[in-house]
């Protein structure tokens, strides 16, 4: 197991270097982000509909549209070189290299939300620092199972023509329960709600976590073998 | 060191099967260079990958003595990363292969500086030339000291010097005897790796046509008998 997750961390490793010295889908994530909610700031009338109410879907929609734009370079950047076969052939398990693409996605999503929270925040004025710590462990929830999914899919669609459109198109489907789950426990923690109020979508949120990584972990082999 | 059993495999169903492997068999130790030459589309790249272990063969078996950790593959791409340097590369792939920490950083300076790339190592890769990328692959192929080497067209793209150039450094590489290592290449053209073969086959349709040692053989005559056995210029295709 200690192996498995070593060998995960140099390839989560690898990735994020490359990512932090090109920057090419995180920037691209990060200004996505800052535009899809400047559009929403600007694009709606706030006097039709109160703004906690549209708040937490616009915070996930955001969320997911930004996380597709960073979940497609995860496997195209395994094509240059053909590197993909280069780790195929190493004694590097297809489980390690899951988990390791899986953990650098979650950092870069996890960059993504942290700029696009507070400018969510700025535009929507909506208070959160009474909320903060349940919002984020929400956001880690919910964050954790459509990375999973995400991460599964980009390997399954990286060889086909128009990827980065496919990869939308079956995924969206597998978003949905997730997607419900956080606008739902968003809501009603921006609407100053108990949290336990929210323990059905919380075990929903997990359950889905757990279902769905450990589903992709097993899978994943073969996306990637021949 | 390195035995294949009887591989069969197959591409497709019906009568849109290829067959890429068909009772192919043979058994290499040390210091042996098996040369597969054959046309394109003979299924050269397919044994080789059966032997790496990217392809489950659906009959026969290979045996590698001290499994994946044992192979170094070299083909006509380099499996670098781009925007890493020579020597981030190295350190990352020889991670991968369970090289110690302790170990790394000295092998890399080892490999490199055997393969004339000292003054490389911090170069990205996106910035070396195909001849210099090429020396590079081969020093990623060579960072965890592989028993095996498995040579995919490494000359592809390859200018006449930089070719003459690798053949020597593979030469230098294969070493001999019973500290030697086990290689095979695979190649259309018979001019690029009879030097380095102690080992010849003829690969069409899967077939083995052709299996013998090399002997004291020149190009010219490898050539000719691979025109009768395979039935066509040695750079069909």
């Amino acid at each position: 197991m200690g192996e498995l997750i070593a060998q995960a961390w140099r390839v989560a490793r690898k990735d994020l270097v490359l990512e932090f010295r090109t920057r090419t889908a995180l920037v691209s994530a990060v200004v996505f982000t800052a535009l899809v909610l400047t559009v929403f700031n600007f694009g709606r009338d706030p006097t039709a509909v109160p703004t906690i109410d549209l708040a937490p879907t616009i915070l996930w929609v955001t969320f997911t549209f930004a996380a597709m734009l960073t979940l497609n370079r995860a496997f195209q950047l395994e094509l240059e070189n053909q590197a993909l076969e280069g780790l195929l052939v190493s004694p590097l398990s297809r489980t390690s290299l899951y988990w390791g693409k899986l953990i650098a996605n979650l950092v870069f999503v996890a960059v993504v939300e942290g700029v696009g929270l507070p400018l969510f925040v700025l535009f929507f004025d909506v208070p959160v620092g009474h909320v903060l710590a349940p919002l984020i462990g929400v956001i880690a929830l919910a964050t954790l199972g459509f990375v999973a999914v995400g991460t599964l899919f980009s390997a399954l669609v990286m060889r086909t023509r128009f990827a980065e459109l496919l990869l939308v198109v079956i995924l969206l489907p597998f978003l949905v329960p997730p997607l419900i789950g956080a606008v739902q426990v968003t809501a009603r923690l921006l609407g100053g709600r108990p949290l336990s109020e929210s323990v059905g979508y919380l075990k929903l949120l997990a359950a889905y976590d757990i279902v769905f990584v450990s589903l992709a972990s097993l899978l994943f082999r073969f996306t990637v073998d021949e | 060191m390195l035995s294949a059993e009887g591989l069969r495999h197959a591409f497709g169903e019906g009568g849109g099967q290829v067959v890429a492997l068909d009772g192919v068999s043979f058994n290499l130790t040390s210091g042996q260079t098996l040369a597969v030459f054959g046309p394109n589309g003979a299924g050269k790249t397919t044994l080789l990958k059966v032997l790496a272990g990217l392809i489950r063969p659906q009959e026969g078996s290979v045996r590698v003595a001290g499994g994946r950790r044992a192979i170094g593959w070299i083909g006509h791409q380099s499996h670098l990363y781009e925007h890493l340097t020579v020597r981030e590369n190295l350190l990352f792939w020889a991670s991968l292969y369970g090289v110690p920490a302790a170990r790394r950083g000295p092998r890399a300076t080892e490999v490199l500086s055997r393969l004339g790339m000292g003054d490389r190592a911090d170069q990205p890769v996106w910035s070396l030339s195909r001849g210099l990328a090429q020396r590079a692959a081969i020093a990623k192929a060579l960072i965890h000291d592989p028993s095996v080497l498995l040579l995919d067209e490494p000359f592809t793209g390859l200018d006449l010097a930089a070719a003459a150039e690798l053949r020597a450094l593979l030469g230098e590489l294969r070493g001999g005897g019973a500290g030697g290592r086990v290689v095979v290449l695979a190649t259309h053209n018979v001019d690029e790796g009879v030097e380095l073969a102690t080992d010849v086959a003829f690969q069409r349709r899967g077939r083995f046509v052709h299996f013998a040692p090399r002997g004291g053989r020149g190009s010219s005559e490898i050539a000719e008998a691979y025109r009768r056995a395979v039935g066509g210029k040695e750079t069909d295709g």
